[in-house]
């Protein structure tokens, strides 16, 4: 590969732009392409595939062998409420390689140096959601359990494309959570959508194991190995 | 790298390494049948003085494949490596999960 394509490439995912890394693997010579900028070919619908899927893979094209390196922006894991839960949560979820950011309206608690390498916004949920524009690489937790910070998230997030979303609260905050929504006209199924209480049970107790039984469920969710 | 888990930024660290003058390759799974530990997309990134970064299995084919990738550094050529437990190599350096992997390796010029 050519530094010059590397360097576009990193500048791309830096960026935050879905390409594709296209090689040729016999002659070895690469182009890079923005998703969508092949048009009409046999490896335009490969790479159209391959980004749908999230899968790269080496396919062949007039008797060669091509591979299709595909580059989706990062996961996003969006949290509303900047709680100690939150600190262990951004951390593991850096870890596995999402895009974390962390919305409390709260001033006091959006100190930025709790939460290193996080975006932080201090918006009502609804505002920074609707600017967000969560899609379906994102995932969205609430752990403020305070109804006039979470329901807002929560309005916006049920109605939102997101391949995730969960509550922090118990069975009896949950409940009165529910209750709410249907009162505010939101249907079973949206309702349904609800993780919560939140995380896989592991039996966690400490913010640490709650954090890592939410990132354990959004993974799950992701994956598609939740029931 | 889809699914592969960029968190490292293995490009990025092999981009400043040959802006640094250092020779640099690049080893990418790029198809995988049965078990097999890393999906296809992961990468290695070899500097010429040994050290390397990022996975194409579980540790298994690493020896091997970073032996190619030094040797893509010295002499420019691009290489499609296969690896299995019933491939001969497997003496060597085979894969313990029953499963086949291809790997891409050239030099970053």
């Amino acid at each position: 590969m050519k530094l010059d394509t590397l360097k576009a490439l990193n500048a791309a995912r830096g960026a935050k732009r879905a390409v594709a890394l296209i090689t040729d693997l016999e002659s070895g010579e690469e182009r890079l392409l923005a998703w969508g900028e092949e048009k009409d070919t046999d490896l335009a619908r490969h790479i159209d595939e391959a980004f749908a899927a999230d899968r790269s893979a080496t396919v062949d094209i007039d008797g060669r062998s091509v591979f299709i390196n595909v580059f989706n922006p990062p996961l996003r894991l969006i949290v509303v409420g900047a709680v100690h839960i939150a600190e262990p949560l951004a951390r593991y979820a850096a870890i596995v390689g999402y895009d974390v950011t962390i919305i409390d309206p709260r001033r006091a608690y959006t100190e930025a140096e709790r939460f290193p390498g996080v975006t932080l916004l201090g918006d009502w949920p609804d505002d920074a959601l609707a600017t967000l524009a969560p899609d379906h690489r994102t995932a969205v937790v609430t752990l403020t359990h305070d109804p006039k910070i979470d329901d807002p998230a929560l309005h916006f997030a049920l109605r939102a494309p997101v391949f995730y979303v969960g509550c922090l609260g118990s069975r009896k905050t949950h409940g009165k959570r529910v209750d709410r929504l249907a009162a505010e006209g939101f249907t079973p199924e949206e309702i349904a959508r609800i993780h919560g209480p939140v995380g896989l049970d592991i039996g966690a107790r400490t913010p640490q194991e709650i954090a890592l039984s939410i990132m354990a469920e959004v993974v799950a969710a992701h994956r598609g190995k939740l029931p | 790298m889809a699914d592969s888990g960029m968190n490292e930024d293995l490009l990025g660290l092999a981009q400043n390494w040959r802006e640094e003058g250092r020779g640099v390759a690049l080893a990418t799974v790029i198809a995988t049948w049965g078990s097999s530990p890393r999906p296809v997309g992961s990468q290695l990134v070899v500097r010429d003085d040994g050290t390397f970064r990022g996975s194409v299995s579980g540790g298994c084919i690493e020896g091997a494949v970073i032996g190619e990738a030094h040797a893509a550094i010295k002499d420019g050529e691009h290489r499609r490596l296969e690896f299995s437990v019933s491939n001969e190599r497997a003496w060597e350096v085979g894969l313990t999960c029953g499963g086949t992997v291809q790997v891409f390796v050239e030099k970053l010029s």
